[in-house]
């Protein structure tokens, strides 16, 4: 004690305070280990986050109009979109003098098929102006409010101007709101129509269907998992094998058996009429919706589920059960107290790590799916590959990343992240 | 020193011998897009192998037509192009000229002409539907049926595929809105010429969801080619839509017991495009074999392994027999008179402006 009450510093052997060197070399050591992993770091940051922020800044990126247009986005500033007039002359000969420059330059097409996402028809309506403006004489062939018109009547149509002046500026929101079944309007972002909403019943298909194949691999996996960790090691490793073989057959090779086990005219199907518990007429459905999805996910997700609850069920010792039994305690009260809550370690891995595999899951619900079991993924790859929609695909994917980091927050206060044991 | 010095000259002389190997100025390997399986099989028989063996050059082949659009977009961005000829649909052949990523052709001087003199832009005809587009097949969507499973009486219509009562069972279709939609109102009584104005508006729209209303629950609905031909022959569906290609080979190549309906089939295009920003070397070589591989007796050629009609005027008269099977091949094109009169021409500009629109509507209904 009187160690503490003594103001001299305590010296190391070469006369420095020994809380400095020891200071010293603590950061060294740091140092060092930073050094060891900086090339991996390095590598993760420019193979891995960087693509990804890049990607997520498409989202919000929208500098193609003002760039290509940049005569009429100034002109559009002193136009009122709320009154329901056309413009006036100026923002028309704005416009014809930006489409000739875009015609001549071919980037007029670009801007098009931008606006087309908001609005039907500008595309053609860009393509057929740009074609006729090529020819005109910015002097003499004024005035261009009617030549516009006289060209297409999509220029005499305010929402065309609207969707313009809305979608001018160089960062929006549009993306996001066309993510949430919205949209960007003059008088403010407002719902799509009914009869086009469909990514908000995606993304929440995607969560309810990514929970409903979590728990049934639990249910399935928790048995095979405490199977694995008690049996007699010979015994054991065949079950082992048994797990990972389909996880080292290839996953499309997995999901088409699967085709062939559900269809109608499939085997299950078959076995089910043969032994006459299903009509001839009334064979089952149980592929091309969500059946398929689940059952087609479970069974590859199992490993996922069953490996980390296996490696934490292995470091629970036999005894404990034993003791617990001795003690006076019934099988059932044996497993619930003693057995279980030393087991939700490996749960809580598993479940996260399906969890999170399912709800990006994009080839299986595409193949086995049909149209009500496809989740926001295949929309978000048909925005990537077919529609080109990327700003869109950003946005979704955004949403879906920003959501999975909630739910990892949310179950880290509730169970907390350091109860997760992926390993002994 | 004197190691690098024999390093330096030995790949001095290789460039040299590369390209008096390759002619002149021409690079001595080429990739070539195209969509993999009977297709590429067929493209390979008649253009790339007598190609190859004419010039020396190698022919790389990547399947990735399907997602061609949205690759060479990003390859564009990263400033590295990797492809040299790409096969894509005219849709998607127009999405890229619009974006720049595809090369403009003049037809006249870089396509050969007919063997009568006539020249390209006039053998093409209306097939040139885009200024870098280079057709090369005539394809259509149609109907296949299992002739073993749909009654006494065969399905000749097209909407006999919406008529749930004659013909009870599941039937495939694609889960897009392309040529979908245009079949809903056709057998709705929408006139043929009428059917793009009507479903231009929101009440044609409606009309056509309404149509497909009727059969949604005996629908299975497919995203790829192939689904349908597989459906058909496991006995999933009674009848189905895909590319006549598929049904020929489903029928006359593995003897399927599968029929086809020609009536309401939409015709489309498949064709070359170069992409934009090759280096002069490889845009030298992608042409001399754009027009090697689009000359009439090529064309032609192709339909020996495929039943996809050739897009030049002049290859249909030299349209023979199929290379394998010895079947004459004029009756199984979609151009073949009796098939073209009940053909239905796709609107790409419609499509161009309303796909996005309409695809949100259809996906929406979908998951109804």
């Amino acid at each position: 004690m009187s160690a503490s009450t003594n103001t001299e510093p305590m010296l190391s052997a070469d006369g420095k305070p020994l809380k400095q060197s020891l200071a010293r070399a603590l950061r060294r050591q740091k140092i060092r280990a930073l050094l060891l992993i900086a090339p991996l770091l390095a590598f993760i940051f420019i193979a891995f986050i960087l693509p990804i922020i890049s990607m997520l800044f498409r989202s919000v990126e929208n500098d193609i109009v003002a760039t290509t247009l940049p005569q009429t986005v100034a002109a559009l500033q002193t136009w009122d979109s709320s009154t329901g007039e056309l413009p006036d002359e100026p923002v028309y000969a704005a416009f014809a003098s930006d489409i000739q420059k875009a015609a001549k330059a071919k980037i007029h097409t670009k801007v098009g098929l931008r606006l087309n996402y908001e609005q039907s028809g500008i595309a053609s309506l860009f393509k057929k102006t740009a074609r006729k403006a090529k020819k005109w004489d910015m002097e003499a062939d004024g005035p261009f409010k009617e030549k516009l018109i006289d060209i297409h009547k999509g220029w005499s149509n305010v929402e065309t101007w609207q969707t313009l002046k809305v979608h001018s500026s160089n960062y929006t929101s549009g993306y996001f709101l066309n993510a949430i079944d919205m949209h960007k309007t003059a008088s403010g972002p407002e719902f799509q129509p009914e009869n086009k909403q469909i990514l908000l019943t995606l993304f929440g298909r995607t969560l309810i269907m990514s929970l409903a194949i979590m728990g049934s691999c639990l249910l399935l996996g928790y048995p095979v998992a405490w199977l694995l960790a008690n049996l007699p090691m010979r015994h054991a490793n065949l079950l082992m094998i048994l797990v990972l073989l389909p996880f080292w057959t290839s996953l499309l090779v997995r999901t088409s058996a699967w085709k062939v086990m559900l269809q109608q005219q499939g085997v299950i199907n078959d076995v089910l009429v043969n032994l006459g518990l299903v009509a001839d007429s009334a064979r089952l459905v149980m592929i091309n919706n969500e059946t398929g999805t689940i059952v087609a996910m479970t069974h590859i997700l199992l490993p996922f589920m069953i490996l980390p609850m296996y490696s934490v069920m292995q470091t629970i010792p036999p005894s404990y059960l034993r003791a617990a039994k001795s003690l006076g305690a019934t099988n059932t009260t044996a497993f619930w107290r003693v057995y279980f809550p030393q087991s939700v370690p490996g749960i809580g891995a598993g479940s996260i790590l399906v969890f999170i595999l399912a709800i990006g899951y994009y080839i299986t619900p595409e193949i086995v799916g049909g149209t009500k079991g496809v989740f926001i993924s295949n929309r978000i790859a048909y925005h990537i590959l077919r529609s080109l929609n990327w700003g869109l695909a950003a946005a979704l994917g955004t949403i879906l990343l920003v959501a999975v980091l909630i739910l990892y927050w949310a179950y880290d206060k509730m169970v907390g992240i350091d109860n997760v044991k992926l390993g002994g | 020193m004197k190691s690098t010095k024999t390093i330096l000259t030995g790949a001095a002389l290789s460039l040299v011998a590369g390209s008096a190997f390759a002619g002149s100025h021409m690079a001595s390997e080429m990739t070539i897009v195209s969509w993999g399986g009977a297709y590429s099989k067929s493209q390979l028989n008649a253009y790339h192998d007598p190609y190859s063996e004419m010039t020396g050059v190698t022919i790389l082949n990547d399947d990735s037509s399907s997602t061609a659009v949205a690759k060479l977009r990003a390859m564009n961005e990263a400033g590295n192009i990797t492809w040299d000829v790409v096969d894509v649909e005219a849709a998607p052949a127009m999405q890229l000229c619009d974006e720049g990523l595809a090369m403009v052709i003049d037809p006249d001087t870089m396509l050969a002409a007919a063997p009568d003199g006539t020249p390209a832009s006039e053998d093409f005809g209306d097939m040139l539907v885009s200024e870098c587009f280079i057709p090369q097949i005539v394809y259509s969507t149609t109907f296949g049926y299992r002739t073993d499973l749909v009654g006494d009486t065969a399905p000749t219509s097209v909407c006999d595929v919406f008529d749930t009562a004659a013909y009870p069972g599941k039937r495939s279709l694609f889960s897009v809105p392309i040529n979908t939609m245009e079949w809903a109102l056709l057998c709705d009584g929408v006139a043929k010429a009428d059917i793009y104005d009507t479903l231009e508006t929101e009440e044609g729209q409606d009309r056509a969801l309404a149509k497909l209303d009727t059969i949604k629950d005996d629908v299975i609905w497919v995203s790829s080619g192939s689904d349908t031909p597989q459906l058909l022959a496991d006995g999933e569906v009674i009848m189905g839509a895909t590319y006549n290609g598929r049904l020929f080979s489903l029928i006359e190549e593995q003897k399927q017991p599968v029929a086809m309906i020609w009536d309401g089939q939409v015709m489309d295009l498949d064709g070359w495009i170069i992409p934009a920003g090759l280096s002069p070397e490889r845009q030298a070589r992608a042409l001399d074999y754009i027009m090697f591989a689009t000359d009439t007796q090529r064309l032609a050629d192709q339909a020996k392994w495929i039943s996809y009609g050739p897009a030049r005027a002049s290859s249909a008269p030299l349209v023979g027999k199929h290379a394998d099977l010895g079947i004459d091949m004029g009756p199984h094109m979609p151009t073949a008179p009796e098939n073209l009169s009940r053909a239905f021409l796709m609107n790409y500009d419609f499509w161009a402006d309303y796909r996005d629109d309409l695809d949100a509507k259809f996906q929406a209904w979908l998951a109804k």
